[in-house]
């Protein structure tokens, strides 16, 4: 290759400081630029370095901090940096799993945002050759009176469930919020678990030199150019103008490209894989290259294209869904190629492998692009911003907080609230059953899935309680991590990892940076304390409108083994006349809480405290009751706290109770204190004593908190609701919310 | 029995199906490719849930215009027995082999809960193995699941003891809130004039393992072991 055709293209436009800016690049960011190419970049390369160093892409607020979470474990194969994270269920097997936001799009174009969140999430954990058995998802929306949350519920829920039930794989559940602090920044994260053979997991390192790059799946569009950058900005009035950012989602390809490429996967054809996601073609060569220490180099005229005419800098920057870059062994090409044509998908060699050490893109005869590899990856900015940390507000006392005139009637209105009521409208929609291997549904504390074949059972849950994170990040960060080992306890789980999806606001305003390092310390410590470190992971910045950040919202992603499902565990009451024994320690907390939120609209204090040598005792101790058959249901106190755990046990089992309440704490806060660490676990009547003397052994407090019995709740015998009563708030929320037009 | 199981791209219940015909029949079936244009020679064919080709154009409809449907055609009306679930039973719409067609949910929504259905006849090769007005929970799960047909179709269906589910409640009654997707007379399911070929929305597979919470759907698999062994 020489010539004079092989010059950089004259620049047209030229490269103004705006044009720079329009990239997202700080003048400083620039010059690092022209350091590292000795000379003006040309408009594609531009583009390549604004996408690369994005905050989307490069994590340049949040790597500083990110380093100061666990990440390793005895059962961790893989760790934050792949694709995803990669942990082993023993028996040759591995879980391979993450979650990612797709917040900003979500917003724009509710539909199209939440399915190609789906849709990239599987990528991410198919190219590591897993094939994906459940997804899950988080989901935060505005106010239930915002004018476009009705809007953005139906078109998320319709997006998210579109995709993954084309592709056949189940959502087994998540948790969804609504709360005025996500009005014109909603949540879309979602998360997927795969399962692979732990020798066949694929890595997205290109080493070699000489070995053909191959592109697979759909041709190339114009869709999602930028998209990588559009993320990476806060909004403003004028975000719906972005639309032509958001990517636009196939299933059906996808779901060719997951059989394609798994089927690929049994042979012994490919050196590295990734899948073209944000930044599209840029960051998977880029990555792939960079981790295998290689250059590599494009032809574009190879490249699969849907549209006539398009330029360098559009196809570096597409971000087309349901495409990936594989790194093929030399004699594999024949092979891999018959595969993707029997599936009917686009199979192109677009460039190889070189030792060059650098990114050489070629179209139409001229280079386009000529970076050093390296730099490109690895000299992307770091900061430090400057922080406050968030001043955690002052205890409330119970006495501080008024009773309700009947204590029933708070509950009926908690239970029948856009916070607690039942989410069944959305996870209906939702394939939850297909694969056949899904031993508990959504609605319970932590979904399952068996594990194809076997007698394991694999539990997942994702949880954040965003008003604990506002008032204090760094208790909020604790909290999700325990919320989630304490779920996946519940169901009888042994806790195993985590990943971490970090919604926040615009890093370059201290506080906002303030809640970001505090609520990390938090979920290092909580993953510390619980040998529960965090394997993979996605930062999502920039989540604010006119200036105005959504509450820090850290969603954690919990994944937990099950030896043998006939041991899981679910929360509904089994049989009449059996004792309710509370197990973790009482304190009436009701500062932040849902009570005080609902009733008096108020949110003040501190959130509860997670003391979590007191969570880990009291979940190892519940968790081998589960496994001794020792208890008849489990649920834990959340959200509500432990009147709203039993009634969601009543009517998870259609069988009422009897509460007791202890003499010395105001009735409200023992009933609506949301303290943590908590389990409401039933056993059948001769069997009590036992428990309570096992767990006196252990210094764990514990207590009879009831009778299951009858069809409606009391209160040493006093002030009944009936279970119908409560279904039919519970129920009727959502649809009837759902239903005006 | 030897069972085909047809894999059409974007099928996503081939795998589920096969299980359950396995365990119920001692052998695993053929998985059969869409692009071949032969099924091997079967005792009972099976056109899978999913979304073949996407769902494009239509639900079913381009699965039925696929090479092997031309041979699938062939063999039913010869006499070779044929299960179609979910979008199998789209498939069996499109291709002519069932009448009617299966539209839109009424609630415009995809739709994924267990439903209460009843077995309106226990003489098929289909559901010897079920009580006659057997009241069962299978799940369903699909957005194009609302079974019309003119009234004329629907008069013929009803007269010929041709339809083989209903969408029921509790205690059997066929009332409008039983009905989960606007199916005319609560169909989930119809046989052919011959009662050799079946279609049904609900998935048997799915509920066919007591792990799952229910194994109502066994008994459709045994059923054609008991008839077709």
């Amino acid at each position: 290759m020489s010539g004079a055709a092989e010059k950089i293209v004259p620049q047209n436009p030229s490269i103004t400081p705006e044009l720079v800016a329009d990239h997202g690049l700080n003048a400083e960011e620039y010059q690092r630029l022209l350091d590292i190419l000795g000379r003006e970049p040309s408009m594609t390369e531009l583009g390549i370095f604004s996408v690369m160093w994005s905050e989307h892409c490069s994590y340049k607020s949040s790597k500083f901090w990110l380093k100061k979470l666990p990440t390793e474990g005895p059962h961790v194969i893989q760790g934050p940096g792949e694709n995803a994270g990669v942990v082993d269920l023993g028996d040759g097997q591995a879980a391979i799993f993450k979650m990612e936001s797709h917040n900003h799009p979500s917003f724009i174009e509710p539909y199209q945002g939440a399915a190609t969140g789906v849709g990239g999430i599987m990528r991410d954990v198919f190219t590591m050759g897993a094939r994906p058995i459940a997804n899950m998802n988080a989901l935060r929306f505005g106010a239930p009176d915002h004018p476009k949350s009705r809007h953005l519920v139906s078109g998320v829920v319709a997006g998210i469930g579109d995709y993954g039930n084309c592709i056949g794989v189940p959502t087994v559940g998540g948790e969804t919020n609504f709360d005025a602090g996500y009005n014109t920044n909603i949540l879309v994260n979602a998360m997927c678990v795969g399962l692979a053979d732990t020798d066949k997991i694929f890595y997205s390192a290109a080493k070699g030199v000489g070995h053909p790059v191959v592109y697979v799946g759909s041709k190339t569009g114009r869709d999602g150019i930028h998209g990588a950058t559009m993320a990476s900005a806060e909004f403003d009035d004028d975000s719906a103008d972005k639309r032509p950012t958001v990517q636009v989602g196939d299933p059906f390809t996808e779901k060719l490209l997951v059989e394609a490429c798994l089927e690929l996967m049994r042979e012994d054809a490919i050196i590295a894989i990734q899948d073209m996601g944000a930044a599209g073609l840029t960051s998977s060569s880029v990555e792939m290259a960079d981790k295998g220490g290689v250059g590599i180099s494009l032809d574009l005229d190879s490249v699969p294209q849907r549209e006539s005419a398009m330029t360098a800098y559009e196809m570096m920057l597409s971000e087309s869904q349901e495409r990936m870059l594989i790194v093929l062994k030399p004699d594999a090409k024949d092979k891999a190629e018959a595969i993707f044509r029997k599936w009917g998908l686009d199979f192109a060699v677009i460039g190889e492998t070189t030792g060059t050490g650098r990114l050489i893109v070629r179209h139409r005869g001229v280079i386009e692009v000529d970076i050093p590899v390296g730099e490109l990856a690895d000299s992307a900015p770091e900061y430090q911003r400057p922080y406050v940390l968030t001043e955690p507000p002052a205890l409330l006392s119970p006495e501080e907080i008024p009773a309700p005139r009947r204590l029933s009637a708070a509950l009926l209105t908690l239970i029948g609230s856009q916070h607690l009521c039942s989410r069944r409208w959305i996870w209906e929609q939702y394939d939850h059953m297909v694969m056949a291997d899904t031993v508990q549904r959504p609605g319970g504390d932590a979904a399952v899935v068996r594990i194809h074949g076997t007698r394991k059972g694999l539990a997942i849950t994702t949880d954040v309680t965003p008003r604990y994170c506002l008032a204090d990040p760094e208790m909020g960060g604790r909290q999700a991590v325990a919320e989630t080992w304490r779920n996946l306890t519940a169901v009888g789980a042994t806790p195993l990892a985590i990943t971490d999806c970090l919604n926040f606001g615009n890093p370059e305003r201290p506080e906002i940076m303030g809640q970001f390092a505090g609520a990390i310390e938090g979920i290092a410590a909580a993953c510390r304390a619980l040998a529960y470190p965090v394997v993979s992971g996605n930062v999502s910045l920039y989540n604010e409108t006119n200036g105005i950040a959504i509450p820090p919202t850290p969603a954690i992603g919990g994944i937990g083994l099950i030896p043998d499902i006939a041991q899981m565990m679910t929360l509904a009451f089994k049989a009449e006349g059996e004792v309710i024994l509370l197990i973790g320690a009482e304190r009436g907390h009701l500062g932040q809480s849902l009570y005080l939120d609902v009733h008096f609209g108020r949110r003040d204090g501190a959130p509860p405290p997670v003391d979590l040598e007191h969570e880990r005792a009291t979940g190892d101790f519940v968790r081998d009751c589960i496994r001794k058959g020792a208890v008849t249901s489990v649920h834990d106190c959340s959200d509500g706290g432990l009147y709203v755990a039993i009634a969601e046990m009543a009517l998870a089992g259609n069988i009422g109770a009897n509460l007791t309440l202890p003499e010395h704490h105001p009735a409200h806060a023992i009933l609506f204190g949301e303290d943590q660490g908590r389990y409401v676990v039933t056993v059948t009547a001769g069997k009590a004593d036992t428990l309570c003397a096992e767990a006196a052994d252990l210094n764990l407090d514990i207590r009879v908190a009831g009778h299951t019995g009858g069809h409606e709740l009391t209160l040493d015998g006093q002030d009944p609701i009936s279970l119908q009563a409560l279904k039919t708030a519970h129920d009727d929320w959502l649809p009837q919310y759902m239903s005006i037009r | 029995m030897k069972a085909s199981v047809l894999v059409f791209p974007g099928s996503n219940c081939d795998r589920d199906v096969a299980i359950s015909l396995e365990a119920a029949t001692d052998r695993p079936p053929a998985m059969v490719w869409h692009g071949l244009t032969e099924v091997p020679e079967s005792d009972l064919i099976v056109l899978p849930g999913g979304f073949s080709y996407g769902d494009y154009l239509r639900s079913g409809c381009m699965a039925a215009h696929s090479p092997i449907m031309r041979d699938v055609v062939k063999k039913a009306k010869a006499g070779t027995p044929v299960l179609g679930i979910c979008n199998g039973f789209q498939m069996l719409t499109e291709t002519g082999l069932l009448p009617g067609v299966l539209m839109r949910n009424a609630s415009l929504k995809f739709i994924c809960k267990d439903v209460t259905l009843k077995v309106e006849r226990n003489d098929t090769i289909f559901t010897n193995r079920y009580g006659r007005g057997k009241l069962v929970t299978i799940p369903i799960a699909h957005a194009d699941g609302n079974y019309f047909a003119d009234d004329d179709t629907l008069a013929k269906l009803e007269d010929e003891d041709r339809v083989a589910f209903r969408y029921c409640a509790a205690d059997g009654s066929t009332a409008p809130d039983a009905n989960p997707n606007g199916s005319r007379n609560n169909i989930a399911g119809i046989y052919d004039a011959t009662g050799k070929i079946l279609g049904l929305m609900p998935h048997p597979e799915r509920l066919a393992d007591i792990e799952l919470g229910g194994t109502d759907g066994n008994p459709l698999f045994s059923s054609l072991m008991e008839a077709l062994h």
